[in-house]
């Protein structure tokens, strides 16, 4: 049974829609899994083994009385990040203050996944509020990282990147708001989209910097993470930002960059993203990787985005900035956590002692960041002059674009560093966006597919490829063509030479 | 406490009053201003939510594209210019009937700016109102304070929300600071907001009922002494709740500001809240230091850009307004500006325009609407406007008389039964058998009937005293219970009589 958790979603969807295997033996498999490794890992804050079987069960139904499947995906099983409501399950978001919450309501792409027969397994650990880039922020304990027990998976998303390396599950949704999908998927090894801003519903999506956050997918393959774009992914009339055009033919893409073939294709090398302060096993695998594209007949040129410099500062004014009002709901007025109220306290007094008690210090230091930031008399120094730089971010990519047809660079400055190691130093932390940030400014399609592992640490790497705002395609369909050409260098996934859980864990 | 007051003419010998308005008006759309939740006043609390107007996590808000050409067409109908690019704005601050601790509103991109409104005074004159802007919000929740002093939260036990207005629509109407108004400062404030409602209502946009809150006023008054122009420190009067209490609250500001000044003190800036009962006003949250709302461009939105085919299609949908009417009532109609304050106060000019657009005539319509209706009014303690009857059912009347079908007293017994909400005035007719009789067989009837129950008077015909015809006019009349067509009875009594 174990053998069916290491195959990809597209396998493992083509098998249960030939019905060679039931969606519930696949289901079955994987919740096994999750029994055995997930002590060890903490990937999942919730598990619904009864509501996964059975919608299972019901895909597999469906199949044998001849009804075509409802999706590509249709049986595949699959964890949602806590961030996106769900009817049937409590949406905490990794805070106390929304311990045990259960929504009225699904997310938009929690509604999608289930209308695709998607067998949604449970929610993954994160960075409270998606503040973070370790998990460590999370208030139900960190998740660890498969290839290192001791190591971060990276964050926000680190429950999400750690269940699909560790096979708990073939596929997982993720939020980025600056890197919170690729940096994850880069330090476990999997491959992590953020979708172009506004091609994946925000609707039901806990948002921490509105304008920034975007939904997207954690897969072990381009093709998987292709395949579940197209079920996230479209416009939703419920999300004013949400952009109404076709979702990018992203399955397509990556058929077709798994020919193996860039021959035409302009790749731009960002020069700002290197030297001090990677990690040089780091760089060694990216020059690795930019080789290989070019041996798949890539044409690539180095190329200056100098507003790159600035994404870092800008991105810590302006997501504070927007994290200070969206939080400000969470006063324990209506649900979730309240505290204090003793009967003789007032309302403002229930508010901050909630407040205090439900936040963590990241998320504390973040409100206090944005509320700053926003102020009389600030605004126009911090928040109106980020917005500056936003938009020299976004004329930055746009004349990169007009040389080259996407850009990259490596996905995170270092490999996944040791739990424990920056919680006490938030600039360091933070530094593990550098590169992830301006695709996010911009709003974007970016990705990182894995890029072998750093020759000083022996953990993975990941290769960033950036495409301009809705040709998300041309990402995937280099990420597959580099995919095929690694696999085939290295004799095989990089994915699956993580280490056996079973064996090595506790 | 009461406050010390100043004679009111003192008060303008020695000052000159600054009023600003600002109108909160609560749009009729059928749904609220970023989800589909009905907006419906008076439901069951907590009836008319969803994830979005309670501000569930996850929740996202979608503009109500009805709200957003409403605000668009108050603004145009105030001489506005409509801007070619706006947005909504986050007003952050923490208040429990607030669901997301921020409103949703408009800063300094509001979506009509610069215009005026002309505000006629009871004297005939025309007093303009410049206007600042007018920008789209959304309404909070209501919050019920148990336990304390008339509903305030000061000295309450605990508090009662309630999310069905939260979301409601909302058009904020801001004017410019009004000078020069002198002793005419409180009835220039009730006209000014007697004209917006006029104004609103017009445009079909709005309730605007003060009394359930769909029109609310914030009067903002100063002092300066007379001859300056630095504007004085402002007071902001809440819950002023009626057109009446607007010329109050104003009026009583500037007695008390006065006195304040007059005794060497200083106004402190401050919200003040309107007691209705005792036509007072009393401090409330002090705005010492300006509230940091911190706003900032809501990323959850999309900009505004209407375009100029957009803008000129909604000026074509504008009815005719308020003062477009009166002047043209007064030519068309003949009316002298005295007969037009009269039907302007009543209420009527409105019903008896449309009910001449029904096709009646304007002498029938006014008459009706200022004599018999104005009556019901005062029987049944509402206004005309809320009477159980449309003008085009008045107009329907008015011409079931003119083709002689009713008589004077049978129209206002159809308009009983029309208040009584039996139907349709051919409904009402049908119904109660209330034509008038035209049938020369059954008048030639009920004619012979009378004449031999009265030979006398049959005889004083025959002898030339024609006038006596009448008694026997009268009496076929009240055996017809009124429905007899009278001219032709007549007619029949003489013929019948010489034959």
């Amino acid at each position: 049974m174990t053998r069916l958790t290491r195959w990809s979603a597209a396998e493992l969807a083509a098998r249960i829609h030939a019905q060679d295997i039931t969606a519930v033996e696949v289901t079955r498999a994987h919740l096994d899994r999750i029994t055995a490794v997930d002590p060890a890992l903490h990937a999942f804050l919730h598990l619904d083994a009864p509501a996964a079987l059975a919608a299972a069960a019901a895909v597999d139904d469906g199949l044998r009385r001849g009804d075509p499947p409802a999706s590509p995906l249709a049986g595949v099983p699959l964890a949602i990040k806590d961030v996106f409501t769900t009817i049937d399950m409590p949406t905490t978001c990794g805070s106390r203050t929304l311990q045990g919450w259960r929504p009225p309501y699904d997310a938009t792409v929690t509604r999608k996944l289930r209308a695709a027969g998607v067998v949604i397994v449970g929610k993954t650990n994160m960075d409270e509020f998606a503040m973070g880039s370790s998990t460590e922020n999370s208030a139900y304990g960190p998740t660890r990282n498969p290839w290192d027990l001791d190591r971060v998976p990276g964050g926000s998303g680190g429950g999400s990147a750690a269940a699909v390396a560790a096979f708990e599950v073939p596929l997982a949704v993720g939020t980025d708001t600056g890197g919170s999908i690729r940096q994850p998927s880069a330090v476990t090894g999997t491959v992590g989209v953020k979708p172009t801003y506004g091609g994946v519903s925000r609707y039901g999506l806990v948002a921490f910097s509105s304008s920034l956050d975007q939904g997207g997918p954690v897969a072990r393959t381009v093709l998987d993470a292709a395949l579940l774009h197209e079920v996230i992914g479209g416009y939703d009339p419920l999300d004013s930002t949400s952009i109404d055009a076709p979702v990018p033919p992203v399955v397509q893409a990556a058929r077709a960059g798994a020919a193996g073939d860039l021959t035409g294709i302009r790749v731009g090398v960002v020069s700002q993203f290197g030297g001090d302060g990677y990690q040089p096993g780091v760089l060694n695998a990216f020059e690795v990787a930019v080789s290989r594209l070019r041996e798949l007949g890539a044409q690539v040129v180095e190329v200056s985005c100098p507003s790159f410099d600035h994404a870092l500062p800008a991105y810590y004014l302006i997501a504070p900035s927007e994290c200070s009002s969206n939080l400000a709901r969470f006063d324990g007025m209506r649900y979730g956590l309240r505290v204090g109220d003793d009967g003789n306290r007032s309302a403002e007094e229930v508010m901050a002692l909630t407040r205090e008690a439900g936040f963590g210090p990241e998320v504390k230091r973040r409100i206090m960041l944005g509320t700053y930031a926003l102020s009389a008399g600030y605004y126009d120094a911090y928040y109106g002059q980020a917005q500056k730089v936003r938009t020299l971010i976004i004329r930055d990519f746009a004349a990169a674009f007009e040389r080259v047809d996407v850009l990259v660079s490596p996905t995170t400055p270092t490999t996944a560093f040791r739990i424990g190691e920056r919680v006490d130093d938030p600039l360091a932390m933070y530094l593990s966006d550098l590169c992830t940030i301006p695709a996010n400014l911009a709003g974007n399609a970016a990705l990182s597919v894995p890029a072998g592992l750093s020759d000083d640490d022996g953990l993975p790497v990941g290769l960033q490829v950036m495409a301009p705002a809705l040709a998300d395609d041309r990402a995937y369909r280099v990420a597959a063509a580099y995919e095929v050409a690694r696999d085939g260098a290295e004799g095989g996934p990089l994915a699956q030479r993580v280490p056996d859980l079973e064996v090595v864990g506790r | 406490m009461t406050a010390a007051l100043m004679d009111y003419d003192e008060v303008l010998e020695r000052f000159d009053p600054v009023l600003g308005l600002e109108v909160h008006v609560e749009l009729s759309t059928a749904t609220k201003m970023f989800c589909g939740c009905a907006n419906v006043f008076g439901t069951p609390p907590n009836t008319q939510v969803c994830p979005t107007c309670l501000g569930l996590p996850g929740a996202l808000p979608v503009l109500n594209g009805v709200a957003v050409e409403s605000a668009m067409r108050i603004g145009l109908a105030l001489n506005c210019s409509i801007a070619p690019w706006c947005r909504f704005a986050r007003k952050n601050y923490f208040y429990p009937d607030m669901p997301k601790n921020f409103q949703t509103s408009q800063y300094d991109e509001p979506i009509a700016v610069n215009g005026s409104l002309a505000v006629e005074l009871s004297d005939g004159s025309v007093f303009t109102v410049a206007i600042e802007r007018a920008h789209m919000e959304e309404d909070t929740g209501k919050s019920l304070h148990v336990g304390g002093a008339d509903g305030r939260i000061h000295g309450a036990s605990h508090s009662l929300l309630d999310y069905n207005r939260a979301g409601v629509p909302l058009i904020e109407v801001v004017t410019k600071p009004i000078e020069g108004a002198g002793a005419r400062a409180p009835e220039i404030a009730r006209a000014y907001v007697t004209a917006l409602r006029d104004l609103l209502r017009a445009l079909g946009v709005s309730d605007v009922r003060m009394d359930q809150g769909s029109m609310r006023c914030d009067a903002n008054v100063s002092l300066m002494p007379r001859g300056s122009s630095t504007f004085g420190t402002r007071t902001e009067t809440k819950n002023v709740n009626s057109l009446r209490s607007v010329e109050r609250a104003v009026r009583y500001e500037m007695c008390r500001q006065g006195a304040v000044l007059a005794s060497g003190g200083r106004i402190v800036q401050e919200t003040r809240h309107f007691d209705e009962a005792g036509g007072t006003t009393s401090a409330g949250r002090r705005k010492e230091t300006s509230e940091d709302y911190r706003y900032f461009p809501e990323p959850d939105l999309v900009p505004i850009a209407p375009s100029d085919a957009w803008v000129q299609r909604l000026r074509a949908t504008l009815p005719e307004l308020p003062w477009q009417r009166r002047a043209r009532a007064k030519t068309e109609w003949g009316l002298s500006d005295l007969e037009l304050r009269d039907l302007v106060n009543a209420g009527a000019l409105d019903l008896i325009a449309a009910t001449v657009d029904a096709g009646a005539p304007a002498a029938e319509a006014r008459s009706w609407w200022v004599s018999y209706l104005s009556q019901q009014t005062n029987s049944r303690g509402v206004e005309l406007a809320d009477l159980p009857i449309t003008p085009a059912q008045v107009a329907r009347v008015i011409a079931l008389v003119a083709e002689g079908a009713l008589t004077n007293n049978l129209a206002r017994q159809v308009v009983d039964g029309v208040l009584a909400k039996e139907g349709e005035p051919d409904e009402v007719v049908a119904a109660h058998g209330l034509a008038v009789v035209s049938d020369d067989a059954a008048l030639t009837a009920a004619v012979e009937q009378a004449l031999a129950a009265a030979p006398d008077i049959a005889d004083k015909i025959r002898g030339g005293k024609l006038a006596a015809a009448g008694a026997i006019v009268g009496a076929v009349m009240k055996a017809t219970g009124g429905q007899a067509n009278a001219q032709r009875v007549r007619e029949l009594v003489l013929a019948l009589v010489s034959a």
